[in-house]
């Protein structure tokens, strides 16, 4: 099925106008192929009928929210990346009485709990708090509950290990009927709320960002609204951790921080 | 006259690759002119490793820029881009990349179907697609796609191939325009200079 652009903007002002979620400022190439692929997969006949299913059906929207945005991650995704956390960034935020960390756009969780694993072995959980956000509710169900496939466990252990880790994995979880049930101490550090980069403003001062595979799917100027939230909201020194091919280069914060010489972590200078 | 036509019309090249098209790539950069005035977008599947080696191993093949391709990169003619590994690889109206890291799509990410599919939307008519080597039926649909928006399309003769499987597949389900062996491809990416 093909949709013209102007289609597009049809639905998205429906969206914004009838529910309030704005996805104006997504990147356009991205956020059509995900709508097609809704069309494909719900088996609409044509562009009206999905428009019209949408206006008109609440329960709908929710759907189309998790569809067209991508929840797609892993335990210790980049394990080069968690490493770098660990041997670099850990150390230097347990010196502080307390540690604020923040996943902006934390999907359906695993690297929150990559967080409170790493925070945990290095005895670090219990002055920590993990805040957990995304604009879709059904994802953060998921955080809540902190079960996922039991057939993942072997790809995230492999993962766990590149990052450094030296237990054995399958301690951190519980495995009953092909679910991984990840121990409660993991969570009770970790506070789930709904927040929208879009739309929503800073609502703490944190020690450490992470909003990794989010920004890619906004325009340049969203990009620089979710980045400057991000200053906001990080305190002198903290640090900002973004996906492997996402950057600061562009942005007017750029000049306030200075990258670490390995991966796309960046620390707050003034 | 034909090919002045062609020389005028395109903006950009996309190419397509899977198993035994890197050495098909060793061949063809270092014959390439370099002064092309269209965009070279390649997708290549690879094991998904962070690490951006192949960029470097290609640059080193020729001298036309070569990078792999960062969140929000403008698309400028003359340059070769390659999509990242573990990334599927959009392309803007405005003439920008876009980075996707959604469900693999024939086992692959990057697909080489989701990019022939973003350019096709955005080049219309103004694109050559190229199918290589590969054992994969990744590239059929995004050459369909291609072709419907009025595109080129070409694909890698199966008898030069070291994987004939996915230009094969595509030749049976495609309308393709070409069929070429590697020299033939470098010699028609060059009939590409204004």
């Amino acid at each position: 099925m093909t949709i013209e652009d102007e289609e597009i903007d049809l639905l998205l002002n429906d969206v914004l106008e009838i529910y309030g979620y704005d996805f104006n400022s997504y990147s356009r190439a991205s956020l059509k192929r995900r709508i097609i692929r809704l069309c494909a997969l719900d088996k609409f006949p044509s562009f009206a009928e999905l428009r019209y299913r949408i206006r008109t059906e609440e329960d709908y929207l929710k759907r189309f929210v998790e569809e067209i945005t991508v929840n797609v991650t892993e335990m210790f995704r980049d394990p080069s990346f968690f490493k770098v956390l660990r041997t670099d960034i850990l150390p230097i935020l347990g010196t502080k009485p307390f540690i604020r960390i923040w996943h902006a756009g934390c999907s359906t969780g695993e690297e929150v709990f990559s967080m409170a694993i790493m925070l945990q072995e290095a005895d670090l959980l219990k002055k920590s708090l993990l805040y957990a956000t995304d604009l879709n509710p059904s994802v953060l169900e998921k955080v809540r509950k902190g079960i996922f496939p039991l057939t993942q466990m072997k790809q995230y252990s492999e993962n766990y290990i590149a990052a450094g880790g030296t237990k054995d994995f399958s301690t951190y979880y519980t495995a009953n009927y092909g679910q991984a049930k990840l121990n409660q101490e993991l969570s009770d550090k970790i506070i789930i709320s709904t927040h929208n980069l879009v739309s929503d403003g800073s609502f703490n001062e944190f020690d450490l960002i992470l909003c990794r595979n989010v920004l890619i799917y906004f325009d340049k100027d969203l990009q620089e609204r979710a980045l400057k939230l991000f200053d906001d909201s990080l305190g002198t020194l903290g640090f900002l951790a973004l996906g492997s091919k996402e950057t600061l280069k562009f942005s007017t914060i750029q000049s306030r921080f200075r990258q670490l010489d390995k991966e796309k972590i960046w620390k707050k200078m003034i | 006259m034909e090919e002045n036509d062609i020389k005028k019309t395109f903006k950009a090249v996309v190419i397509g690759g899977s198993a035994g098209s890197l050495s098909v790539l060793f061949e063809m950069l270092p014959n390439l002119r370099t002064n092309l005035s269209v965009a070279i977008i390649i997708v290549l599947h690879r094991k998904n490793s962070g690490d951006s080696s192949l960029s470097s191993l290609l640059s080193t093949k020729t001298l036309i820029p070569t990078k792999e391709v960062e969140d929000k990169d403008p698309l400028i003619p003359g340059n070769i881009y390659l999509a990242p590994a573990d990334y599927h690889l959009l392309i803007e109206k405005k003439r920008s990349f876009s980075l996707d890291s959604s469900e693999k799509i024939n086992f692959s990410r990057p697909s080489i179907d989701v990019t022939f599919e973003s350019a096709a939307d955005v080049f219309g008519p103004k694109l050559v697609a190229i199918l290589l080597s590969g054992a994969n039926d990744d590239g059929t649909e995004g050459l369909i796609a291609v072709k419907r928006a009025g595109g080129f399309v070409v694909a890698q003769k199966p008898e030069s191939a070291q994987m004939p499987y996915m230009p094969q597949h595509a030749i049976a389900k495609v309308d393709i325009d070409l069929v070429l062996d590697v020299e033939e491809i470098s010699n028609f990416i060059n009939s590409l200079v204004k």
